[in-house]
């Protein structure tokens, strides 16, 4: 292109590039030198980059860099920062017995403070932000409790988990009495409308009562209780209140007694330290459920 | 047919004109008497203020005027104002940009001229320079005849002590910002916030170039004022001004004496140059009013000078208006009216804006409470089958000592009322203590029973309550069914 010569172009007092594409031509503005200079430096400014910071692969490793910075080591400089803003605050939480905490005002706005972000993060995924819950997932607002609504109940719960893996876990299971061939069909469909019975639920039409009294007594009252009032130690529900954690209705009754439930929480503790777990149940007791 | 049309060639002048060194030279007079004693007050103000110490109490600030930004709290004197309370500072704004307004149209750029911290920093910025390089003509001199080591010496002292005073700039201004005393100590003994030097030296910076390189640029390029002040501005607004009709012909001395000898009208004005030797933003104010004139009055004080010296009426440059300008030359005498509808209309705002502000202030609540409703869930059925809704609510007390007040809620018929973590007073409503000069947070719990009308969300008024101080605030919400 070098042969092509710029001609001057009156109107605006520059040159041209020497193009031509079907007799048009394009003034010739080349980029600011300032820009150049920039851009040039930028580039200058790069190689310094890979000298001092983290930048080209390796085959077993990466090249570390002069300044040997990594960000994983900023996040450990930046959480004990952290710890070190909080100022032993937590540990004065994880110090104090949990009914004193409730107590004290600066105590319990650090828990639930704490105990809502920490919820956030580990527990919202099956109980939901707000910890209302979801069909098999109980609702933490309420009053209704599987395992205890007490404050070291709840951090039982929290520690050990229901079902879970841990030794010191919940145990106790509902039984699938239709799977396995305890009871027959038409038999659960009874103890099913007795159950709705408990809780002034009404009931289908020619349905035996005491028949269903009876197959509960025999099948159900050990974990439920006689009433079915429900059992915290076994985690048997209250079968006569307003709250069913899978529902009411009767075909789901039926489904429960059928293949039982089993539902599971996991184990905190060795996940989340003692003094997050008990901001994790000041938290859970003060939504208002709590015992 | 369309024909080709040649580009034509616009030229409206650069937007930007390059600076112009002003070498202003030393005046004395009235005006500049007064913009010493208005930059001794001003600097007095902006240096001193952080210590002036003002009692509040026990655990409070003892500063008179504190920004405390950690906190966020605002102090003067015996005013303390909340982050919320920020429209105090939109009525304060309100308030300058009106008395800017009225300053202009009784004295023109009053503001600029005497002021303005640009003003008064490049003025005392002028003063170590003249007192170092000597007057307009050495500096002048000096910097033609370039570099010698005398010179060296001289700038390299002048733009130390401009550092000096920048970096004392800055210094007060962190002072705003934190206990004044204890500052001091930490800055002197490097044990003061990074954020401190850090601002210190971004104020250093700025004074420095503002006050000792940018100058007049900063009046004309960087402030908006000059302009809306340009269109504020009437016939009856004072400006300095010089007076064409009493000036020229400008003739030499002498040739006026000829002049009136012969009975014939000569001007006043000598073409001595004094008043464009002092001026501080490099102008002729002879060739009228204009954006660069800052209006300080300097020439005002050399022309006077100049005048008595050769025997002629002082005040050929003076503060003037538009109108007695067209009057003198009508052969009508001068008048000046300072009420106006412009003026009376200016005063009657500042003084709307100040009374409604004041009665803001003096009425403002040092008790409130905020009420949020709990939005997942909206609403909780109990065991019971009752219905359970939760809020956050916030009290918020102003007040610089603590405080018990009680909670009550009006809301669904037979509701209970519980605050989390604490027991009912013997009323029946919780009685919650308030720390002082901060805000309390508390869950609290209505439940009302399963018999509620359930179809549409019932009005709920929560109500805080100091019987002691009679303070009472109120906030309303809803109670809703799930």
């Amino acid at each position: 292109m070098s042969d092509h010569e710029g001609e001057f172009d009156k109107a605006t007092g520059k040159t041209t590039t020497g193009h031509s594409w079907d007799g048009i031509k394009e003034l010739n503005t080349p980029l600011p030198r300032w820009w150049v200079m920039t851009f040039y430096l930028t580039i200058v400014w790069a190689i310094g980059y890979w000298v001092v910071y983290p930048s080209w692969p390796l085959v077993q490793s990466y090249a570390t860099g002069v300044m040997g910075y990594s960000s994983r080591a900023d996040v450990a400089v930046d959480l004990a920062n952290l710890e070190k803003i909080r100022g032993g605050k937590m540990a004065a939480l994880g110090a104090a017995p949990l009914a004193e905490i409730e107590k004290d005002p600066a105590l319990l706005a650090l828990g639930r403070a704490r105990g809502r972000v920490v919820f956030g993060d580990n527990c919202a995924p099956c109980h939901g932000t707000g910890a209302a819950g979801a069909k098999g997932f109980p609702n933490l607002n309420d009053d209704d409790w599987l395992w205890g609504g007490t404050l070291e109940q709840i951090e039982k719960t929290i520690q050990f988990g229901a079902r879970s893996a841990h030794a010191e876990s919940h145990e106790g299971s509902m039984l699938a009495f239709g799977r396995d061939g305890m009871l027959k069909k038409p038999e659960i469909e009874t103890v099913a409308n007795y159950v709705r019975s408990l809780s002034g639920l009404p009931t289908a039409k020619g349905y035996d009562a005491n028949a269903g009294q009876k197959l509960f007594a025999d099948n159900c009252a050990s974990c439920h209780g006689d009433a079915g009032k429900g059992n915290p130690d076994m985690g048997a529900p209250n079968l006569t209140d307003n709250i069913w954690l899978y529902g009411s209705d009767e075909a789901t009754i039926v489904e429960t007694i059928t293949n039982g439930r089993n539902g599971v929480m996991p184990a905190w503790i060795g996940r989340l330290d003692p003094a997050t777990i008990k901001a994790l149940t000041i938290y859970v007791h003060s939504l208002g459920g709590g015992q | 047919m369309n024909k080709p049309v040649t580009p034509q060639e616009f030229d409206y002048g650069p937007l930007y004109a390059a600076q112009k060194k002003v070498y202003p030279q030393k005046v004395s007079g009235r005006y500049r008497n007064v913009k010493w004693a208005l930059m001794a007050v001003c600097l007095g103000i902006y240096y001193l203020l952080p210590f002036v110490r003002w009692n509040r109490g026990p655990g409070a600030p003892d500063q008179a005027v504190l920004v405390d930004l950690p906190n966020s709290r605002f102090y003067f004197f015996f005013i303390e104002l909340w982050p919320q309370e920020v429209y105090f500072f939109t009525g304060l704004l309100i308030l300058a940009a009106l008395t800017l307004f009225l300053m202009n149209a009784i004295g023109g750029r009053v503001w600029c001229g005497y002021l303005c911290p640009q003003t008064v920093w490049t003025d005392l910025f002028f003063a170590v320079e003249r007192l170092i390089e000597g007057d307009r003509r050495e500096r002048m001199k000096k910097e033609a005849e370039g570099l010698t080591l005398q010179r060296v010496v001289e700038l390299t002292m002048k733009h130390s002590i401009w550092l000096l005073i920048a970096w004392w700039t800055g210094g007060a201004w962190v002072l705003y910002f934190n206990d004044a005393p204890t500052l001091v100590k930490e800055l002197v003994t490097f044990q003061a916030p990074a954020l401190a030097y850090i601002w210190i030296a971004i104020l250093t910076a700025t004074t420095y170039t503002l006050a000792g390189w940018m100058r007049e640029q900063v009046c004309l390029y960087m402030c908006p004022w000059p302009r809306i002040q340009a269109a504020l501005t009437d016939e009856w607004a004072l400006n300095v001004t010089y007076k064409t009709d009493r000036g020229e012909q400008r003739t030499s001395l002498k040739k006026a004496a000829e002049l009136r000898a012969l009975g014939q009208p000569a001007g006043d004005c000598i073409d001595c140059h004094q008043c464009v030797n002092v001026c501080p933003v490099g102008i002729d104010i002879r060739n009228g009013l204009q954006m660069d004139c800052i209006q300080c009055g300097l020439c005002i004080d050399a022309c006077d000078g100049v005048m008595t010296r050769i025997g002629r009426p002082t005040r050929l440059i003076s503060y003037d208006t538009d109108i007695n300008i067209a009057r003198r030359k009508a052969g009508k005498p001068e008048i000046y009216r300072i009420i106006r509808p412009r003026t009376v209309a200016y005063v009657g705002m500042i003084v709307a804006v100040g009374a409604v502000m004041l009665y803001a202030l003096l009425n403002r609540s040092l008790l409130d409470i905020n009420v949020l409703h709990d939005r997942n869930p909206v609403a909780v059925r109990l065991s019971d089958g009752s219905i359970r809704n939760a809020y956050t609510v916030r009290l918020l007390n102003k007040r610089g000592a603590g405080r018990v007040v009680t909670l009550d809620v009006n809301g669904p018929v037979n509701a209970t009322v519980h605050v989390v973590g604490m027991d009912a007073a013997l009323s029946g409503w919780p009685e919650i203590v308030l720390g002082r000069d901060q805000t309390t947070e508390l869950r609290v719990l209505v439940t009302a029973p399963a018999a509620i009308n359930s179809e549409k969300s019932l009005l709920l008024v929560m109500r805080v309550t100091d019987a002691v101080h009679g303070d009472m605030a109120s906030a309303t919400d809803h109670f809703v069914a799930p």
